[in-house]
Order: structure tokens, then sequence, then C-alpha cells
């Protein structure tokens, strides 16, 4: 047996049209479960709930968030930040798994791709949602208009619209072109006549033929191959909406690397979650491996290293680069009001991945699932933090002040959480959560290496 | 014209296959298969595609425009002193500037595939061969639409490779 065959983590013997059964079956033929008919109504009505605290905002004005004149940003743009990341992970990992080759990436980077395409649609709305006129953001696109304006270039909130944006749209067409091939399977091996015609029409009438399949492939890398950078850039330009400005602790270069890391830190984490999620409610133990949470355990470790060694160079260049107003922050990071959210950071981003140094509890799946879900928790701890340290502790004593979150901030937090589990529950009950056809190519070189 | 569909168990006797048709010469060849099969391309036969330089095309164009706009917008429609930057601050330009050429290149990729494959076309005579809904689960079809190929010459040339079927579908 090859290296690669051992490497995508799938059962050996199994057929083709086994593996497509397990994916596409249970969508098929089974009628939903009690819980996932629970869980979707719950998040239907939190999804009614954003919708409604949405409208309440755009009718009161931000005034209902503990957003003031000294912590402008607030809740909405750490949670912006924070979605991003769990958004950039996504592709990221889908991209760069294939270009390095890793045979194990077909389990996961369908579900990985909608998780990013959902969180990236979502965090794309808390920067509209903290703005004094929220229906003005239109401002930032360059059209010619009656003002005679243009947008500031040199602003990096400029560049994180254009990021954003392209960022979404490339994510939406990324994932739908990795499904086509699917949705043709979908149509093919749908009892019923209204599911062939969906799923027929939405396939474009994919036939899998070879010239097809070479279009697809060379575009498809093509993508993978600009998706690295884009994903790069678009967590960079999130990290220099920080440090363009000239605020203590977060003027500092590191900050572009150190927002993509932890990006892509808090992205697989939550792919991680997901993945112990999907494997139990869908059935995939077949798919998703022992081998997968192995390997994505060794670079959620890393992810921490990586994140703590920031953190350190952090205080370290405050401390050597001699400014009182960055020395005040970091004193004020350990010891004010927010400390004990800052040391839970620490421990949550830190401390508990090193638990992960233990193979037996990366293969096992409460463990990693509890190390990933502290990690998202220390990392949205993270956003916040970054946000309020600063902003409450900035160069003039007289404007310090602290934020206090109100009621609304809360609720729309909680509901925008409601409106991505309704997005992800409905997918996975419409669309192959696993892409079969690469689960089938990597099948087939696992066979062709054997033999 | 007709078309001649061969039915396979494995990808690597379609691929046999492949070679054997384009070896002879036949027009038309093309496969159905349920997933990317590596060297199917060139065992069919099949020319190189330029989608790669389409993206590559419609990316550095769209850059020029992006740059382009910045250019026009900051140095001669609207020039503001900024902190006392250069009117013409192109290294911050690069940045949208690079959204914009994957933008470019992506858009163009995609609008090139479907283009190049005809797609979205819900009907192909493919579709009316029978068992033809394996070619997208566990079954992988040659496809011969030569004039000049009738069954009993493509079960001929086919000899020794035991296709599960061939079928003639208008």
């Amino acid at each position: 047996m090859s290296a690669a065959a051992q490497d995508a983590g799938l059962p050996l013997g199994a057929s083709y049209d086994g593996m497509i059964g397990i994916v596409a079956d249970p969508m098929l033929q089974h009628r939903p479960g009690r819980h996932y008919r629970i869980a979707l109504g719950l998040a239907f009505l939190a999804t009614l709930s954003f919708i409604g605290l949405v409208t309440w905002l755009f009718v009161a004005g931000i005034g209902i968030y503990g957003n003031n004149a000294t912590v402008v940003w607030g809740f909405p743009i750490a949670n912006y930040v924070w979605w991003i990341g769990i958004g950039n992970a996504g592709t990221l990992i889908s991209a760069l798994l294939l270009l390095t080759r890793q045979p194990w990436r077909a389990s996961i980077n369908r579900f990985a791709e909608a998780m990013t395409l959902f969180a990236a649609s979502i965090a794309g709305l808390f920067p509209i949602l903290h703005l004094g006129r929220p229906y003005r953001a239109y401002w930032l696109a360059p059209y010619p208009n009656t003002m005679e304006l243009w947008p500031q270039w040199r602003s990096a909130l400029v560049w994180d619209f254009a990021a954003i944006a392209v960022y979404i749209l490339f994510s939406l067409l990324f994932w739908y072109l990795g499904l086509i091939p699917d949705l043709a399977t979908m149509r093919d091996r749908a009892r019923s006549r209204r599911a062939r015609l969906v799923y027929g029409v939405l396939a474009f009438g994919w036939r899998g033929s070879a010239r097809h399949w070479q279009r697809h492939d060379a575009v498809y890398r093509a993508m993978a191959a600009l998706a690295v950078p884009l994903v790069v850039s678009v967590h960079s330009v999130v990290g220099l909406d920080f440090a363009a400005s000239l605020m203590p602790g977060w003027q500092e270069s590191i900050f572009p690397p150190y927002f993509v890391v932890g990006a892509l830190f808090s992205g697989f984490a939550m792919v991680v979650t997901l993945a112990v999620i999907l494997r139990w409610g869908l059935g995939l133990q077949a798919v998703i491996t022992e081998r997968h949470f192995d390997a994505m355990g060794k670079i959620l470790l890393a992810g921490a290293i990586v994140m703590g060694m920031s953190y350190a160079t952090e205080w370290f260049l405050a401390w050597y680069g001699g400014e009182r107003a960055e020395r005040e922050v970091l004193h004020f990071e350990f010891t004010g009001p927010y400390a004990p959210l800052y040391w839970t950071m620490l421990a949550c981003n830190v401390a508990v991945p090193q638990l992960l140094w233990f193979r037996r509890l990366r293969t096992g799946l409460l463990a990693t699932f509890l190390i990933a879900v502290a990690i998202n928790i220390g990392m949205w701890l993270e956003r916040v933090l970054i946000i309020w340290n600063t902003l409450s502790h900035g160069y003039l004593p007289s404007m310090r002040r602290l934020f206090q979150p109100t009621f609304w901030d809360w609720a729309t937090l909680a509901t925008s959480f409601g409106v991505f589990v309704f997005l992800f529950l409905c997918f996975v009950r419409l669309v192959p959560a696993v892409a079969m056809h690469d689960v089938n190519k990597r099948l087939h070189d696992e066979q062709a290496g054997r033999a | 014209m007709s078309l001649l569909l061969a039915e396979f168990r494995d990808p690597e006797t379609l691929l046999d296959a492949a070679r054997r048709a384009r070896d002879a010469g036949w027009q038309g060849l093309d496969a159905h298969v349920p997933f990317s099969i590596e060297g199917l391309s060139e065992a069919l036969g099949l020319p190189q595609t330029r989608l790669r330089l389409v993206m590559l095309t419609g990316g550095v164009l769209a850059g020029i425009f992006a740059y382009a706009l910045q250019w026009y917008t900051a140095v001669y429609d609207y020039p503001l002193n900024s902190g006392g930057r250069p009117l013409n601050s192109w290294p911050v330009f690069l940045i949208p500037t690079f959204e914009a050429v994957v933008l470019g290149a992506i858009l163009s990729g995609v609008v090139g595939f479907l283009v190049s494959t005809g797609l979205p076309r819900l009907n192909h005579p493919a579709f009316a061969a029978h068992g033809f809904e394996r070619a997208s689960q566990d079954r992988f079809f040659l496809a011969v639409a030569d004039p000049a190929v009738d069954e009993t010459r493509l079960a001929a040339a086919l000899d020794g490779l035991d296709p599960l079927s061939i079928r003639e579908v208008a």
C-alpha cells in the first residue's frame, strides 16, 4: 500500500457507489429526523429574530448598542472580524490542501466552503450595522454621482470593502463550481421527479464529459491558486483596518500576518466543531475519519503556538518600543477591568490547545470538539479585546471609557449564530455535504496505488 | 448523427479504450465519467484548454481598469491632500488593484467555462442512453460520434476490453 493510500483516510475496499450512497441517500431517501426538525425550527426562529433586531436597529439607530464616542467599534466590528475569520478558513483550507495535494481534503472541503460562504456573508453585514447611517453604506462603492465625490482610496476601510466583496463572490463561485458534478449525481440518483428537475437545473445539465472535466479542472485549480493570496489579502486588509490607524496597541506591523493566522486558527476550530457534529448527524463515519481529526488537530496545535508567539511579540514590542501609551495599554490588558477576559482568552487560545500534543486526545472526538469550541470562544474574546482594550485606553485620558454591551448587542450576536445554523442546516439537507466526485477520485487513486 | 456509447466498469479500461479509439483516428471522441480522471484528455487526444489564458487576460484587464479608476479619481477628478501623501499613492492603490485582478480572473474563468462547455444545456442525446445515469456515479462511458463508425466496428476495436454494453443513441 502506498503512502497516499493511507493519507486519504478512506476505508479500504469501498466502492464508488457505496461512497455516493453514504453521502447522498440520507438526503434523498430518509425524511429528516426529529432532532433535525427541532433544530431547524429553532434556527429559523433565531433567523427571524435577527431580521427583527436589525430592523429595530435601523429604526432606532446605533444608540441601542453599547457603542460610545470612545469605543466606536464595539461589538459589531468584533463580531465582523470574528465571523470573517471563520469565513476565511474554509476557502483557504480547501484551496491550500488542493494545491499541496492533500488527499484527505476531499472529505472536508465542501462543508468548509459552505461554512465560509455563510460566515463571510454574515460578517459582511456587521460593518453596515455599526454605521450611524447604514443606508449610505453604498457610498463606499466608486460610482459617478451627483455629489461629485469619489471614495478615499488611501483608506483601509475602502480596501476592506473591496476585499470582502470580492471574497464573498469568489467563495460563492468556487463552491458552486465544485458542486456542479455532485448536483448531477444527485439528479441521477433522485427518485422523485421534482428532485430530479431541481437538481437537474441546478447542475446545468452536467454530463461528465471529458471536455467539461478538463475545463472544470483547469478553472477550479486556477481559482484555488488565486484563493490563497486572496484569502491572505482579505484578512491582512482586516488587520490593516487596525494597523493603519494611530492607536496604541493597533499600530503594529505584525497585525496583518497575525490576523491571517488567527483567522486560519479560528476557522479550523470551526471546521473541527462542524465536522464532529456533521459526522454524527449525517452518519459520515466512513468518510470523515480519525485520520482527518488527527491532521486537523495538529494544525490547531501549530496555530496555537503561532498565536502564542504573536501575543508574546506584541508584549515584547510594546515594552521594547518604549512608548508610554503602548506600555499603558499592555498594562491595562493584564490588570484593567477586561483582564479576566484577557486571561480567559490566553487560556483558550494558547494553553488549552496544548492538550493536542497527545494523539489520543486528537483522535478522541469529544476532547477535540471541546478544545475546538474553547478556541472559538478564545478567538471571539481576542477580537473583542483588540477593540475594547485599545479604544478604551487611547492617548487622551479624558476620553477613556469602557464598553458596556447592551441586551441588543448580545441578542444580535446570538441570533447571528442562529442565521448561520439555519443556513448550514438547509445546506446539509439540500446539497451533498461531502464532495462525492472528489472522494471517489481519491478512492480511485487509492485503489490504483494499491494495485 | 448517431452517438455510440461503450460502457466500462473502471477508469483504467476506459483509458485503454480511449487510446484505441484515438489511434484508430476516429472523430468526435468524448467520455462521460463520474470524476476527473488523470490522462483522460490525452488518451482521447483532446486539445489543451486555453481557459487559463482567458483568466489571465481577464485579470490583467480588470487590474488595469481598477488602477486607472483610482488614478483618475484621486489625481485628476477629485484630488485631495490626505496627510501630505502623494496624489498617486501607488503602493496602496495596488490593494484594490489586486482584488480587481482576482475578481476579473475568476469571472472570466467561470464565464469562459460556461461558454466553452456550452453549459447550461439541459438536454443532450447521451441522456437518452439506458443506464446513463450511472455516468455520474460508477460507470465510465466512451462516446464516439463518427459517421464512419458503427456498433460492429466499435465492438471490434474494443475487443478484449470487455465493455459492459455498447449502445447507439440518436
